[in-house]
């Protein structure tokens, strides 16, 4: 089944996931919409290893271990990201980007 | 693998014996004072320990491998948290801070693991993870401050950026395993990386570690994050991650892209007179000190990448020798702006007007620590502005250099206005005389014997370039 899907596909998806996650990340007013915008990233990058590793080297798994590492760092990331959030909150009583802007130039 | 081999992990496991015995005390003794000390005394044996000879080595299937240079830049590294913990013993004994003491040297000491596994890392899941492990703890660190809303502000500004940062790194990596098929520095140094899609994957590579190092596309944090973190923090942040940042960013350089060395030989040239020119430029209008040297340290940054770009040992023993004394330099001013931020809140370069008369003593190490900055020739910044100039102009780069020679005229500047307001500003109502700690003394006299010495010893030089061809 999966010898007739070529590689490219994937890489068109994991292509279109990683800008889409960037221009997520530049536009999005919300913090929270900016850190799925940064998930949205890390797991086109985790397509691109587990697709390059079943295609291209099937031998060895290297591949596949990067894209748990990543699974699980990201998952440490978000945590800290969101408790600091939850701290912006506090303080600011919003989540805006637009509102979080104390510092300038 | 025998049980010895282990030994060459000595600085990592060290940190975490040291990381494990803070976190016990921390759970069996309510005396926060009793854990500071506990912590630097730790540290400063962790750091001793850290300089007897040890063998070079490969561990893990080359994940991880060690030789004497890396274990020279772990070591200068060991050095400027030392110095830093000293700096910080009087700040995290303020009030607000009371009940959170031993968070800050655990978060500390976990970065710097990370930052020890970034520059031994042999494969990229190794490096990914150091980098990681150096990066989010600092997040965590900069939002410290639960009181103030720039920290807060600080945190989400350095976590997100950050993490776009590695997520355009990671893309470049995963698409450098598509090409060669390995993960391992060693068969991607063996590999020809010329494609134009290698091109692309290194300069997305480049952009992450760029981010750390505050590279000028990528700087537009730290400013910020300087400003709004603990300052103590941010002295870490500039001083310590920086440095391993650049140790790592060189050695990947010469060893994993040594392939495609004129095509980053490029990059790199433009970048750096980019940065040197931002960072100066965005300098001069600062008011906060903080933020002064946020910028201050942008323009270093682009000084470093001079050395980076001679591509041989000699430019890596100038890149480790300046980092060295960029770490005394720089923990020095930092050292002064904090003792005065902790005895009077002020941090204002318009506060420091006068500040000769009430407080002499800072004011002769905070112009000492500006002078080696800029690089005046008796101190230790001007001979490693020397040794950097002269490994770009080894490669024949001397367009950059005669650049960076404007640069570091036009930091000697704004560097001066500092200098100037302490010596010869008026004040009516300058900061007070106060007397500085003594954890604080010790902190920022170890700042002035290495910017002094270290200048002056020229075997500190020779014991680096020594260890810089072998990688």
């Amino acid at each position: 089944m999966l010898s007739q899907i070529p590689l490219s596909y994937f890489l068109i998806v994991s292509t279109l996931m990683f800008f889409i996650g960037v221009y997520g990340f530049l536009t999005r007013k919300n913090l929270i919409t900016i850190l799925m915008s940064v998930e949205l990233i890390l797991n086109s990058v985790n397509i691109n290893f587990v697709a390059f590793n079943r295609y291209l080297y099937p031998e060895q798994l290297q591949g596949h271990f990067f894209a748990l590492f990543v699974i699980a760092v990201a998952a440490a990331e978000a945590a800290v990201a969101i408790a600091i959030i939850i701290s912006v909150y506090r303080k600011f009583m919003n989540i805006d980007v637009e509102r979080v802007d104390t510092m300038k130039h | 693998m025998r049980l010895e081999s282990f030994l060459l992990m000595r600085h990592e496991i060290l940190l975490t014996v040291a990381l494990l015995i803070i976190l016990i005390a921390e759970l069996s003794t309510e005396n926060k004072k009793k854990i500071s000390n506990l912590s630097v005394i730790l540290f400063l044996g962790v750091t001793v320990i850290g300089f007897l000879p040890v063998p070079e080595g490969l561990l893990f299937g080359e994940m991880y491998r060690t030789s004497h240079l890396i274990v020279l830049m772990k070591n200068i590294l060991n050095i400027g948290t030392l110095i830093l913990f000293f700096q910080s013993a009087e700040w995290i004994k303020q009030t607000e801070y009371k009940n959170k003491v031993s968070e800050f040297y655990m978060l500390i000491l976990s970065t710097l693991i990370g930052m020890n596994f970034m520059i031994s890392s042999g494969h990229f899941i190794m490096f990914y993870i150091g980098l990681e492990l150096a990066t989010i703890p600092i997040a965590a660190l900069a939002a410290y401050d639960r009181l103030k809303n720039i920290s807060a502000e600080a945190g989400i500004k350095l976590i997100l950026s950050s993490a776009l940062s590695t997520g355009i790194m990671l893309y470049g990596i995963s698409m450098l395993y598509g090409t060669v098929g390995s993960l391992y520095f060693s068969d991607m140094a063996g590999a020809n990386l010329n494609t134009p899609l290698q091109t692309l994957a290194f300069i997305f590579f480049f952009a992450g570690m760029g981010f750390k190092i505050s590279l000028v596309p990528f700087h537009l944090w730290t400013a910020d994050v300087y400003e709004g973190a603990p300052i103590n923090v941010s002295s870490y942040l500039s001083v310590i991650s920086k440095g391993a940042a650049v140790f790592t960013l060189t050695i990947i350089l010469y060893t994993v892209f040594y392939s495609i060395m004129p095509m980053w030989k490029n990059l790199l040239y433009v970048v750096a007179i980019l940065t040197m020119t931002v960072g100066n430029l965005f300098a001069l209008r600062q008011q906060n000190l903080k933020r002064f040297l946020a910028f201050s340290s942008v323009a270093q940054a682009g000084f470093i990448l001079l050395g980076i770009i001679d591509g041989s040992g000699l430019g890596m023993a100038s890149v480790v020798y300046f980092v060295l004394i960029y770490i005394f330099t720089n923990l020095g001013a930092f050292g002064v702006v904090s003792a005065i931020s902790v005895a009077s809140g002020k941090e204002h370069i318009d506060d420091y007007n006068g500040l000769y008369k009430t407080n002499p003593k800072l004011s002769l190490l905070l112009m000492l620590a500006l002078f080696s900055l800029a690089g005046i020739p008796p101190v230790a910044g001007f001979f490693g502005k020397f040794f950097l100039f002269t490994a770009a102009a080894h490669s024949g780069y001397f367009w950059l250099v005669f650049i960076a020679v404007i640069n570091a005229t036009i930091s000697l500047y704004y560097y001066l206005l500092v200098v100037k307001a302490m010596f010869i500003n008026k004040n009516e109502n300058p900061i007070a005389y106060f007397k500085s700690a003594f954890t604080t003394k010790v902190g920022l006299l170890l700042c002035v014997f290495g910017i002094f010495a270290i200048g002056l010893l020229s075997p500190v030089y020779e014991f680096i370039r020594m260890f810089s061809n072998i990688l």
